[in-house]
């Protein structure tokens, strides 16, 4: 694997760009490796990178069905923050925060990673009360916040609805200086080059679609490109969790949902911040290209369907005007969906199974991508080890059965209302 | 959008129903003391790829729950029934 660099980019100038290389080796399967991971989306190939480069395990296989990057880490809104309240979550995404900030270096990879800063608006002292109580607990965690009255947030973000006519007046805002976004097909390309790079094997174009077993223990896959054997098997197949778990005999608290992110045509710059509506459920920050990406809500019901309803779309650009008036004339360019797998707490699962030779890595719901970096170095850590990081003791499987739920929205186990 | 045809007022937007969720699930008698049972009422899912059997109240409509079984990959629906006669 040849580095990315100043000179790398002046050489191949140059000779008119003909000498680019491939950014990872597109393998065949071996007959068995140490671990395999199922699933190329931004987990599984960042826990591929991190068993090979914090725990020397190179004997590797990621299988994707599709593509790399054609799952949620390339159909996401690229949100990344680590403004959690609850213990467990607090910790942890401060922790993948601290990983993103790194992340370009250590990939040598430019993934676009912009502390642009996010905010949320309260629309009541009230809820200003509870933020300042997020804010705290942030704080007491060594992690950035700040909470803004109503004119610094006007200050900040001036072109939001200061009306008299405000639907929701604005009363305040959470702010956290070091969100952000990211490049989301950077990340799972810059992660496959550095796994490859490693000499893990990513394999597209293969899909799991049974377990092999000997006697209680996993020992390998059964794929449409052949039999595969593994020493110890990670599953990270996002929306899919449930499908692929069955097959292993385990039952998981587990829904798979729909959620939609939009796109508007582009224009010239206007949001520098990623901004969030506290009175509904919206959000939007603006693309390199111009265009301003957003999301709301669920679809609301179980679905493995990838379309979006449009329902929600307009129940979504309703709250955005209702929070920016300025962008009631902008034209829609497109809207996707992805299939979240969605827990009862909206809390994620990285966990041992009862299954021998099985590892869990799951129920990521609308918040996985910043979890990305922390994910694949905690999932590496598991499947080296064979025990459970400290860092995500809370995110057991066991915890529902337990009562000791991490549920940030207090939603109770009602995979559509988290 | 979803259309749902309601046993009582006919076909209707999705958008006048709320939607309650798996309707497989097995309550557990009132003072069943299993804890198990009970984590699987509560929490676990079968969450299939194809033919489900969820809950939807018709909020603005007759205000009826209903048993719908909707395939979760095409929407397309097989059949919607008063919930009270399916669990009958
Ligand atoms: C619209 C939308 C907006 C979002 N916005 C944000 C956001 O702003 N911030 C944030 O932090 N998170 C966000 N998320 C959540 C985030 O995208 C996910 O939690 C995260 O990407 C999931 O992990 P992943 O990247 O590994 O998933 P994926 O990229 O989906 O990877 C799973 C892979 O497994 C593969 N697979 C499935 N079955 C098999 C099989 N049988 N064999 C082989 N491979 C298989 C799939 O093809 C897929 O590529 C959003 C999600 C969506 C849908
Ligand atoms: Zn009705």
């Amino acid at each position: 694997m040849s580095r990315y660099s100043v000179f790398s980019l002046l050489r191949h100038a140059a000779t008119g760009n003909r000498g680019w290389q491939r950014a990872w080796r597109a393998a065949s399967p071996k007959a068995s490796y140490d671990v395999v991971i199922i699933g190329g989306g931004g987990h599984g190939l960042a826990t591929a990178f991190y068993l090979a480069e914090n725990h020397g395990i190179r004997n590797v296989a990621v299988l994707e069905k599709g593509y790399i990057g054609g799952g949620n880490v390339g159909r996401n809104t690229t949100v990344i923050r680590s403004n959690y309240l609850l213990d467990g979550n607090t910790q942890f995404y401060e922790f993948s925060m601290k990983l993103w900030e790194g992340m370009s270096a250590a990939l040598n990879f430019n993934v676009m990673f912009s502390q642009r800063g996010q905010l949320v608006t309260a629309h009541s002292a009230d809820q200003l009360d509870t933020f300042s109580h997020r804010a705290n607990v942030m704080r007491s965690n060594g992690i950035d916040a700040e909470i803004l009255d109503r004119d610094a947030v006007r200050k900040l973000v001036p072109y939001l609805d200061f009306s008299d006519t405000a639907r929701f007046p604005i009363h305040g805002a959470i702010f956290q200086g070091r969100a952000g976004t990211a490049r989301h097909d950077a990340v799972a390309w810059g992660y496959a080059r550095g796994a490859s790079g490693h000499g893990v094997d990513i394999i597209e174009g293969c899909e799991v679609t049974d377990f092999v077993r000997q006697g209680d223990r996993i020992v390998g896959v059964e794929t449409t490109r052949g039999r595969i054997g593994a020493g110890r098997v990670g599953l990270a197949v996002a929306g899919h969790t449930s499908v692929l778990a069955q097959k292993a005999g385990l039952e998981l608290p587990i829904e798979s949902h729909l959620l939609q992110a939009f796109v508007t045509e582009p224009v010239k710059p206007l949001v520098d911040h990623v901004v969030a509506y506290g009175a509904d459920h919206f959000y939007l920050s603006q693309s390199d290209k111009g265009g301003l990406v957003f999301g709301g809500n669920l679809d609301g019901y179980n679905s493995y369907s990838q379309r979006g309803n449009t329902g929600v779309l307009r129940e979504v650009c309703e709250a955005a005007i209702a929070l920016m008036p300025n962008i009631s004339r902008l034209r829609l360019l497109r809207h996707w969906g992805g299939i979240m797998d969605m827990t009862p707490d909206a809390s994620p699962i990285i966990s041992l199974t009862p299954v021998d030779g099985l590892y869990l890595n799951g129920g990521w719901c609308y918040g996985g991508f910043k979890a990305t970096p922390a994910s694949g170095w905690c999932f590496a850590e598991m499947l080296a080890t064979g025990e459970t990081p400290a860092l995500i003791r809370g995110y057991g499987l066991g915890r529902f059965r337990s009562g000791h739920m991490i549920d940030e929205a207090g939603a109770g186990p009602f995979a559509w209302l988290q | 959008m979803l259309r749902i045809d309601c046993p009582c007022c006919g076909v209707r937007d999705h958008s006048e129903f709320r939607y309650g969720g798996d309707a497989t699930a097995e309550r557990p008698a009132h003072d069943n003391p299993d804890l198990d049972a009970w984590y699987r009422y509560v929490y676990v899912r079968a969450n299939p790829k194809g033919l489900h059997r969820e809950f939807w109240q018709h909020v603005l409509g007759c205000r009826q729950w209903l048993v719908v079984e909707r395939d979760t990959v095409t929407h397309s629906i097989h059949s919607v029934n008063f919930s009270r006669r399916q669990r009958a």
